[in-house]
């Protein structure tokens, strides 16, 4: 659907605005001609099955992957620009400090080998806070926020529980305060009772900290409760994009029908 | 506050065969804030297909949908939630939160998405909740495990926690014994009072006859049988 045959009130500018981006893997298509804009504090869902570009097109945001064509404008402090085009270290800068990314597995977004405070210290080390004490307060701080008992500090999260360690990795991409958050999967590998909690402390801090955030995910249970719009992707392309509820209750394209009636009701 | 012209709606069902059926042709309705209309006709006639429609999440094929001044039928997702979050307030039959999270906290949540501190919405929220008779051992504790009145009681607290001007009621006291029936009826009152427009699906007779200032019978927007 085109975006641009809704009428807009609401003035605000995008944080992020993403042209024409396409990827492709030799003659396959990762993704293609993906169009979108995310305005601040608002929540986008990426659904579509296994190799439908989801994760392609979420690389390509975050900067890990590079397009072959378009453009992902990011409103920065100095105003908007291109990140495809940015020289290698100002985008990794951005990614310390204005973008965080939550990994499907948290092994893959932590440090495993170091202690659970230093996980989250080390991230604000990295945008140059130096004192101790102020590093391990804001630590535990955020270890409270996230579910997990000051007296876990000093272990490493690899003799925590799975959803600990996801919240762990919450923690510590939320610690230095993003504006965007991307998340691959975030409930992926969790039993159900502990997917509802890091979906109810997702909401808490979306709330309260204005973030916004690019979700990708094949659970549309997860999108309803979490996301405010919601993009569907097939073979590598977006064929349906709109209000999450309405993509969901109503439908249009004859993919997003069949995925919406296979999923099994509880 | 709500007025809607040449509304039509129809489904296509890609996956069986690519049936289109029509639902809806030409509805018209206007709601004056301080009203109240009732949309009646049989089962299957559209009622709550209409309701989805101002709600947003049905797309209207055609027609226009004016809520405080937003055209749904034709707004970017964006102003539909920023409606949702100011203007318009919807009581469904279902009740859909995140599982494991406090009823008090289910029903303080439009607030806290409107900005109001925490302290103050949990307050108004125990307030509502108290006048819907929930007992208060239940505030902590999920929704999701609550009796059918119970769970629909804790969706009319969130839809009435914020004074919406424009207020969507589906069946609010479909499953509801005469004291909490009495006491819906007399929130929906006072929301009318305080000058909310409101459309409504009441089954229930009496209800209707008290709080409707009209009827809309959505069976003569139903499109008739195609040659």
């Amino acid at each position: 659907m085109d975006t641009n045959a809704f009428t807009t009130v609401t003035t605000a500018d995008p944080l992020m605005s993403v042209r024409g981006l396409s990827k492709f893997y030799g003659t396959r298509i990762g993704c293609d001609a993906v169009s979108f804009d995310l305005f601040p504090g608002e929540v986008l869902g990426i659904v579509g099955e296994s190799g439908s570009g989801k994760s392609t097109l979420l690389s390509c945001l975050a900067g890990h992957l590079a397009p072959d064509t378009g453009e992902v404008i990011f409103a920065t402090a100095a105003g908007p620009r291109d990140t495809v085009k940015m020289a290698e270290a100002e985008r990794r800068r951005l990614a310390r400090t204005d973008w965080a990314f939550v990994h499907q597995n948290p092994r893959d977004g932590l440090r495993m080998g170091i202690s659970a405070g230093g996980n989250v210290g080390e991230r604000l080390m990295a945008v140059g806070a130096r004192h101790y004490g102020d590093i391990r307060a804001q630590a535990i701080d955020w270890l409270g926020r996230v579910e997990i008992s000051a007296d876990r500090i000093d272990d490493r999260p690899s003799g925590f529980s799975g959803g600990m360690q996801q919240r762990l990795q919450i923690a510590r991409n939320l610690v230095t305060g993003p504006r965007l958050v991307f998340m691959d999967e975030p409930t992926g590998g969790l039993d159900v009772s502990v997917q509802a909690r890091l979906l109810d402390l997702l909401r808490g801090l979306v709330r309260e900290m204005g973030l916004s955030a690019i979700i990708v995910t094949h659970d549309l249970a997860v999108v309803r409760l979490l996301a405010d719009r919601l993009m569907v992707m097939k073979g590598g392309y977006v064929v349906e994009h709109g209000l999450t509820d309405q993509v969901l209750d109503d439908p249009q394209h004859a993919y997003t029908q069949l995925l919406v009636s296979s999923v099994l009701q509880v | 506050m709500i007025q809607i012209s040449n509304l039509s709606k129809s489904f296509t069902l890609h996956n069986q065969g690519a049936a289109v059926i029509p639902v809806m042709e030409g509805a018209a309705l206007s709601v004056e804030p301080g009203e109240c209309v009732g949309l009646i006709g049989a089962s299957g006639s559209g009622k709550s297909t209409l309701m989805r429609m101002i709600w947003g999440n049905y797309l209207a094929a055609s027609g226009s949908i004016m809520v405080g001044g937003l055209d749904v039928a034709r707004a970017a997702p964006r102003d539909i939630i920023a409606l949702r979050r100011r203007t318009l307030g919807y009581v469904s039959q279902f009740l859909r939160v995140v599982p494991r999270v406090p009823t008090v906290d289910v029903v303080a949540e439009p607030l806290l998405n409107l900005g109001v501190p925490v302290a103050e919405a949990r307050a108004r929220a125990e307030a509502l909740l108290a006048q819907l008779n929930i007992p208060e051992r239940l505030w902590s504790l999920s929704p999701t495990t609550f009796s059918g009145g119970e769970q629909q009681r804790v969706n009319i607290a969130r839809g009435f926690v914020h004074p919406y001007p424009a207020l969507l009621l589906d069946e609010p006291t479909a499953s509801l014994d005469a004291t909490n029936r009495e006491v819906v009826l007399t929130l929906i009152e006072a929301a009318k009072t305080r000058g909310a427009a409101i459309i409504g699906i009441f089954h229930d007779e009496g209800a209707r006859a008290r709080l409707c200032d009209r009827l809309v019978d959505v069976t003569s927007y139903t499109p008739g049988p195609t040659q």
